[in-house]
């Protein structure tokens, strides 16, 4: 089936499965976005208890689409994982300690004998939901501005700052990403609250958090989007040859009318979502919303490696940035790897299973004093 | 291609790698391990709907969760750092490593990741069969995953089922069976799951023991012991059987690391095992301080020719065998597959040059002698020894690999008799008044650790100085980062591993006294 498909077509099918894992990643961050929420949306170690378990039974889910995202684009797109891991080895690392800190902390939280302390390992959640989000969004925006990176004829390649990737912070356009980010993390996690926990305190409050969180998120958001707008992004012809592009982003959104669409009506399914929720207390508007975050945050990375984009420019050397062609796996790798990608619905279906087997005791006080381990 | 390497960075790199591999193979093997124990268990509290079953299910459940979470925590840093600390490495192999990571996590991780959350909030929620369902997917979903990650391993030891490019100077899959499928792989699988199921199988014992030994939650122990002697007795004799073929084919794949194994210096037909040895503080070779001189031994003779290669006088080559060369026996030296292995990059070299100046016809001259059969046979499978500057550096530290071996090898036979014993006491209702037994019992749980972690120094110190056996060095592998920030993560990751370990004992420590009835 897919031995007769091309190279390119390949390259084109595997940026779209790491476009849908990194968007799936995006909605399943309301995880952090939850932890994130532990010591404003909880009043007392009752409302935290509550609110953990909730997320408690999805943290797995995230931190295993993270390895797999990772995985898929090592698999996929080697020369990226080889120059960006290698490079940016700061903000990967930070990453990493955001994300191994949550790992144990569900499990050792209440636990008797745990030397460190409940309030440590909410610590660690909090931590884990605030760099975590942030750190993954601003990653994620080098995609769009580039860093400074070589790569040479051998494909070895270096990075060119002595601030190993640190230095993303200080392009507002990637720190915006990152705290649009955060706080649509949050925004998701509020509404995921609303359906899982069957509390009328907690729901009450997540109305009033859903303000304070969506102004922030519409302004980092919308100052992303326009100026991706209006930036110069990094273009290749068919010999390879990569030029900066005045307008790229607006180019792709007029010239990917397909994806363009995905991406307009995922905003507007967020928006919706956002407003049921707010001005209808509505309890399953995550059910708008999620769908509309997988849908934007898709589209977004379509736009970053389709219609000949570069999706990891180089601002030290143009040559030097990545392309799905340049950056990917061999033709039998991608065919072989492309029918494993066929498990990928089988795996989102028993995953849809199992929740609605798990959702159908919703949490609530009694439940989380009696079953919290 | 070849530019002045950084050692400290090298050995700092290592450092990392080794101390994050460790750490969570002390994890590791009691996850692959506990879920089939508890598998089991769970079916028999299903089946017979005795509520004891469905204690002991959920007691060993809430110590399996301490022992998963901190698993998880170290495993995400290991992927990573393939790309952070040995991104040329994770180019030149990318096109062949990457496929099992992915595959890991869409195939295994998923299942695991998915189904655990209903072995632990799914009691009460959903159906028993569906629970038990649920622990068993649990379990085959961890021990997929052993698989992919092993193959991608061993394929560091073996390298098969695929084709360097010179266009884009990384090897490239061409047979994804022959990755999968390859005897190292299988052979690497069965003996690694194995053994982390006799590890579990002794730590369920060493538990229980303990209880007995107090006199506390008798019903549970005996109960909990017959589950696991009988698991661990039969995956101890698999786990020796397996063993047996991962030495034939590291003897013939690795012969470096099979000579270190059994501090092997000079080759011998109808070599003798050395059961027991000790080596002396002064080196066989003043130049090499790897090359130690036995102090004392008992050696078996030929049973190590006949542990290599099925016949009883077949020659085993030595150290000495490999970096000298040994003409009779078809040994090729060192020295000279370091001159091959230069050939070999020189052409890689000449051919980017003629690419990168145009000249067409002369990078498709090059191209074409550096795929031809009789050039890869010759050179490129030699490629990796254009690195090496000197060749004591083809030589691992012998003692460190002959004790892991050993140790790992003599608690793994005792282990087998340990399960039989362990079994007639239970049968015979004698195991609580033997306390001599319940001690040893107990004392063999860190002993499973020891061997366990001797098996992973085996096999991974075992195969320096390669990365990828014969094709890259670590030298060759590591990334283009400054030593400062590798020392920095290691010991920040020192730090993080080993307050976490310490939270994971103490909690453990206190839910085994609290016991099942807590």
């Amino acid at each position: 089936m897919f031995e007769t498909l091309s190279h390119l077509a390949l390259q084109q099918y595997w940026w779209v499965i790491i476009s849908l894992l990194a968007a799936l990643l995006v909605f399943m961050m309301f995880v952090q976005g939850g932890q994130s929420l532990i010591y404003n949306l909880a009043k007392n170690d009752e409302d935290r208890d509550i609110l953990l378990m909730s997320i408690g039974t999805k943290w797995e889910i995230t931190f295993t689409t993270l390895v797999t995202f990772g995985g898929a684009f090592f698999a996929s797109f080697p020369l990226f994982y080889s120059t960006s891991f290698g490079g940016a080895y700061w903000v990967w690392m930070a990453i990493l300690f955001c994300f191994v800190i949550q790992a144990v902390s569900y499990s050792y939280r209440k636990s008797p004998a745990n030397f460190l302390g409940q309030k440590t390992f909410d610590a660690f959640l909090f931590i884990n939901g605030l760099g975590g989000t942030i750190l993954i969004g601003t990653a994620v925006g080098t995609f769009f501005n580039g860093a400074m990176f070589s790569v040479n004829e051998m494909n070895f390649s270096k990075w060119e700052t002595p601030y190993g990737g640190l230095e993303a912070v200080l392009n507002y356009h990637n720190v915006a990403l990152g705290l649009a980010i955060f706080f649509l993390a949050r925004i998701i996690a509020l509404m995921y609250f609303r359906i899982s926990i069957d509390d009328k305190v907690i729901f009450d409050r997540t109305k009033k958090h859903l303000a304070i969180n969506v102004i922030p998120f519409l302004v980092f958001f919308l100052l992303f989007v326009i100026a991706l707008m209006f930036k110069p992004g990094y273009a290749y012809d068919a010999q390879g040859f990569v030029k900066v592009e005045p307008y790229k982003y607006l180019h792709n959104l007029l010239e990917l009318p397909v994806v363009t669409v995905v991406f307009l009506g995922g905003v507007v399914a967020v928006l919706w979502g956002i407003f049921t929720a707010y001005f209808k207390d509505s309890k399953k508007s995550i059910w708008v919303a999620g769908p509309g975050v997988v849908a934007t945050v898709f589209a977004l990375f379509l736009f970053t490696g389709l219609n000949n984009t570069s999706f990891y420019p180089s601002t030290f050397d143009a040559q030097s940035s990545l392309t799905i062609v340049n950056a990917s796996s061999s033709k039998f790798t991608l065919t072989a790897m492309s029918y494993v990608s066929l498990f990928v619905p089988f795996v989102m279906a028993y995953i849809w299973y199992v929740w609605k087997q798990l959702s159908k005791t919703t949490i609530d006080r009694e439940l989380a004093k009696n079953d919290y381990h | 291609m070849i530019e002045s390497v950084d050692m400290s960075l090298v050995d700092w790199s290592r450092a990392q790698f080794a101390l994050t591999a460790m750490y969570h193979w002390i994890f590791v093997p009691l996850t692959l391990g506990l879920t089939f124990i508890i598998a089991i268990m769970e079916t028999i509290y299903v089946k017979t709907g005795n509520p004891e079953w469905g204690k002991i299910t959920r007691f060993w459940m809430k110590l399996f969760g301490i022992n998963f979470a901190i698993g998880v925590a170290t495993g995400i840093i290991l992927e990573f750092e393939f790309g952070t600390n040995w991104s040329k490495y994770s180019w030149f192999v990318g096109d062949i490593f990457g496929a099992p990571l992915a595959i890991e996590g869409i195939m295994a991780f998923f299942l695991e990741s998915t189904f655990i959350a209903v072995m632990f909030f799914g009691w009460g929620k959903v159906s028993k069969k569906f629970h038990l369902v649920s622990t068993w997917l649990v379990a085959v979903g961890s021990n997929l995953s052993a698989l992919w990650i092993l193959v991608a391993n061993a394929w560091m030891q073996k390298p098969v089922g695929m084709q360097f490019n010179p266009e884009t100077a990384r090897n490239e899959m061409v047979n994804f069976w022959e990755v999968a499928l390859s005897p190292t792989a299988v052979n690497k699988f069965l003996h690694t799951i194995s053994s982390a199921y006799v590890l579990s199988a002794v730590f369920v014992i060493g538990v229980s023991a303990w209880y007995l030994l107090k006199n506390r939650e008798l019903v549970f122990a005996r109960k909990s012991i017959i589950v696991a002697a009988i698991f661990g007795f039969l995956t101890s004799v698999y786990t020796i059987g397996t063993g047996d073929g991962s030495a034939r084919h590291v003897a013939k794949d690795q012969p470096m690391k099979f000579a270190a194994m059994e501090g092997l210096y000079n080759g011998q037909e109808g070599a003798g095992l050395v059961a027991l040895g000790v080596f002396s503080s002064s080196e066989t070779d003043p130049k090499n301080e790897n090359l130690k001189d036995f102090a004392m031994k008992i050696e078996i003779p030929n049973i190590l020719s006949y542990m290599a290669f099925m016949d009883w006088n077949a020659f085993v080559p030595g150290i000495h065998d490999l970096i000298d060369g040994n003409e009779k026996q078809g040994i090729m030296s060192a020295n000279e597959k370091i001159e091959r292995g230069k050939v070999a990059l020189a052409k890689l070299k000449a051919f980017k040059e003629a690419r990168k100046s145009g000249d067409k016809e002369l990078a498709e001259k090059l191209k074409t002698e550096f795929l031809a059969k009789n050039f890869q046979d010759n050179y490129f499978k030699y490629f990796g020894y254009a690195y090496i500057t000197d060749t004591n550096q083809l030589i691992p530290n012998v003692p460190l690999l002959f004790y892991s071996f050993h140790i790992m090898v003599g608690i793994g036979m005792f282990f087998m008799f340990l399960f039989i014993y362990a079994l007639y006491l239970i049968i015979r209702k004698k195991a609580i008044k033997h306390k001599l037994f319940l001690r040893v019992a107990i004392w063999s749980i860190p002993l499973a650790y020891l061997a366990s972690q001797a098996g992973w120094i085996v096999a991974e110190v075992g195969r320096q100085p390669w990365v990828i056996q014969d094709l890259m060095p670590t030298m060759a592998a590591v990334s283009h980062i400054s030593t400062g920030a590798v020392q920095t993560t290691f010991w920040l990751f020192t730090i993080i591993f080993t307050t976490l370990l310490i939270a994971e004992l103490r909690i453990m420590f206190r839910q085994i006294k609290n016991g099942p009835n807590s």
